[in-house]
């Protein structure tokens, strides 16, 4: 009996492993042509299905489908996104086609030209593009969560009375609970429009994606926070009271170091939701294949791209999708990693 | 005020927790002797604690709490003032510099050995680098933790062992110069070795300050104190010199606890 339970507990926790591996291993065959084709390169270029002239004039009988496809019915860029909406909310065309707008809109500015000659040229991927927005988003996104979620997660664990903590934190669970698709639409429709008419620029822009990335990621970074910081002994804080600390001094310099360790694992853990968040991204970062040259205008991340473009995808293109997915798996593992040895490092007692 | 030798007078107090309806402590009435050890014994329950958290109204950072009656603090120039009149936040931190509080666990604050003590100075308004190491030092040879902490001062706290941590928590209000302090089971979280040294620190601390302790052991009561209170279900049965609570007790119920038969 001891020796199955042991034998149980071995094998889930080597499944972790496993997964782990697996999934490195099967993105990186997936995207071995892409890697092969474009190199360390395509970290820096940001050219995304834009046709070359080659001297070979062997073309890619792939890639040819590819523009065809991608080019014919101007809307097949965001199908798949209708689909990808059917699924959770059928019937609500007006999303769907909102959504459509905004997609055609960046495809067409960019496959202008696929359209004249296909023999003599080859596409070219880069995901430059995709990376500086999904970087400069959840930027964006802590810059804004961290302040709101930290007050959020001290005025429910040390300020407020129970009467007001438990009903507060309750909702603030409810609002983790939410699925990322609401926000996105709540984005696209209200929120965004709000921000255009305050700030100006577009209606869906990077600072838009990443305030909503925020919005979604305070309750989760609040809840998480507030735990933490609850785990703080009572008689820590009468100590430090009892040597005449005032509130704002026990806060600081007693429960934010002893909850260091939680609340950074909270952060991160948002951190991570925000850097592989979909959904919610899609509807309101405008899905452009272009940089933002300002903070208000529309760009693209990885998750989003990938959504967008994987249906009408084969050969090249679908494998340079795989390639902007190991970026995103080896960035969010590498900043995850980098995140928990930095800060926690000296936490060992 | 008529009797000097009095750090504190407890009057005729009582004390109930919030949401709660009967009171916790009826009627108590204690002196506290200056320069004098006195010890709080009785069972588990009984108010010992929640008395000494009155005497520094720790309680009040819990919302809630109702007194009733007087706790007089004798000032340094001899006037007496009742802290449960004091309401605002100035007021409590200014009481609770004044009656330093030691707790059952040891209690170090997440940072550095020098910290710890350099903390209380800082948020007491003590700016200067020179005072505060000097503090330091001095407040850790009183607590006997000189010798065994002076070569890693820098290090983080929550590394010295259970009964150095104590120490520590005890240098920590010996900087502040407290008028009183206020030990609340401060060794039954440690062993006798550590517990002997903290007794002894503590007979040593009798020359320089007043000193409340609450006890579950009758023996360190018997040993350190001078002046013993027994407390049962949240009354105050007899108070009076140690030696006389344990050889010739005037109640029949301090006897019977005291001697092992209930508690």
């Amino acid at each position: 009996m001891e020796k199955i339970f042991a034998r149980l507990s071995q094998i889930s926790a080597s499944l972790v492993f496993l997964v782990l591996i697996g999934t490195m291993v099967t993105l990186y065959i997936a995207a071995k042509p892409a890697i092969e084709e474009f190199g360390a390169y395509f970290m820096i270029d940001s050219r995304w299905a834009v046709d070359v002239p080659t001297e070979s004039t062997t073309t890619n009988p792939n890639s040819t489908e590819q523009n065809e496809t991608s080019d014919s019915p101007s809307s097949t860029a965001s199908t798949e996104d209708m689909e990808l909406d059917n699924g959770i909310n059928v019937g609500d065309e007006d999303i769907n086609i909102g959504d459509e707008d905004i997609n055609v809109g960046g495809e067409d500015d960019i496959n202008m030209g696929g359209d004249e000659d296909i023999a003599a040229t080859t596409e070219v991927y880069g995901g430059a593009i995709a990376i500086v927005g999904t970087v400069f988003s959840t930027i964006i996104a802590l810059l804004f969560a961290i302040p709101l979620a930290m007050g959020i997660a001290i005025f429910l664990s040390e300020i407020a009375g129970p009467a007001v903590a438990k009903p507060v934190g309750i909702a603030i669970e409810l609002l983790a609970a939410i699925p990322s698709i609401i926000y996105g639409m709540w984005g696209l429709f209200y929120f965004g429009p709000f921000i255009a008419s305050l700030l100006g620029g577009h209606s869906v822009s990077l600072l838009i994606a990443g305030l909503v990335l925020g919005v979604m990621i305070i309750p989760f970074m609040a809840a998480l926070s507030r735990d933490a910081i609850n785990t703080t002994p009572d008689v820590l804080k009468e100590a430090a009271y009892a040597v005449g600390a005032t509130k704002f001094e026990v806060i600081k310099d007693i429960i934010f170091p002893y909850a260091k360790a939680g609340i950074i694992g909270s952060i991160i853990i948002s951190l991570g939701r925000a850097l592989g968040e979909t959904m919610a991204v899609a509807f309101v970062i405008g899905g452009v294949f272009a940089y933002a040259d300002s903070i208000t205008a529309p760009t693209n991340s990885i998750p989003v791209v990938l959504a967008n473009n994987f249906s009408e995808s084969s050969g090249i293109s679908l494998s340079s999708l795989f390639y902007l997915s190991l970026i995103l798996f080896v960035v969010s593992f590498i900043i995850i990693f980098t995140a928990k040895h930095y800060f926690l490092r000296r936490e060992k007692i | 005020m008529k009797d000097f030798n009095n750090i504190m007078e407890i009057q005729d107090f009582s004390f109930t927790y919030p949401k709660s309806q009967n009171p916790a402590l009826r009627n108590v009435t204690l002196p506290i002797r200056e320069n004098h050890i006195t010890a709080l014994i009785g069972p588990s329950g009984c108010g010992k604690s929640t008395l000494l958290r009155s005497m520094n109204r720790i309680h009040d950072i819990y919302k809630g709490c109702q007194y009733q009656g007087q706790i007089k603090l004798k000032a340094e120039d001899g006037t007496a003032s009742n802290i449960l009149d004091i309401q605002k936040e100035n007021g409590f931190i200014k009481l609770r510099q004044k009656v330093g509080m030691i707790f059952q666990k040891p209690t170090p604050f997440p940072m550095s050995i020098y910290e710890n003590i350099a903390y209380g100075l800082r948020i007491s308004g003590i700016k200067s680098r020179y005072n505060i190491e000097e503090i330091v030092e001095s407040s850790l040879r009183e607590a006997a933790l000189w010798d065994e902490v002076k070569d890693r001062l820098h290090q983080d706290a929550r590394r010295l062992s259970g009964g150095q941590q104590q120490r520590l928590c005890i240098a920590r209000v010996v900087a502040l110069k407290p008028e009183l302090m206020l030990l609340d089971e401060p060794t039954s979280a440690l062993d006798p070795i550590s517990t002997g040294a903290i007794e002894e620190m503590i007979l040593q601390l009798k020359e320089h300050y007043s000193i409340a302790i609450v006890t579950h052991n009758m023996l360190q009561a018997s040993r350190i104190s001078d002046y013993t209170g027994f407390m049962y279900l949240g009354d105050l049965v007899e108070f009076n010199e140690t030696d006389t609570i344990f050889l010739n007790p005037e109640k029949e119920q301090t006897d019977r606890y005291i001697t092992g038969k209930f508690g």
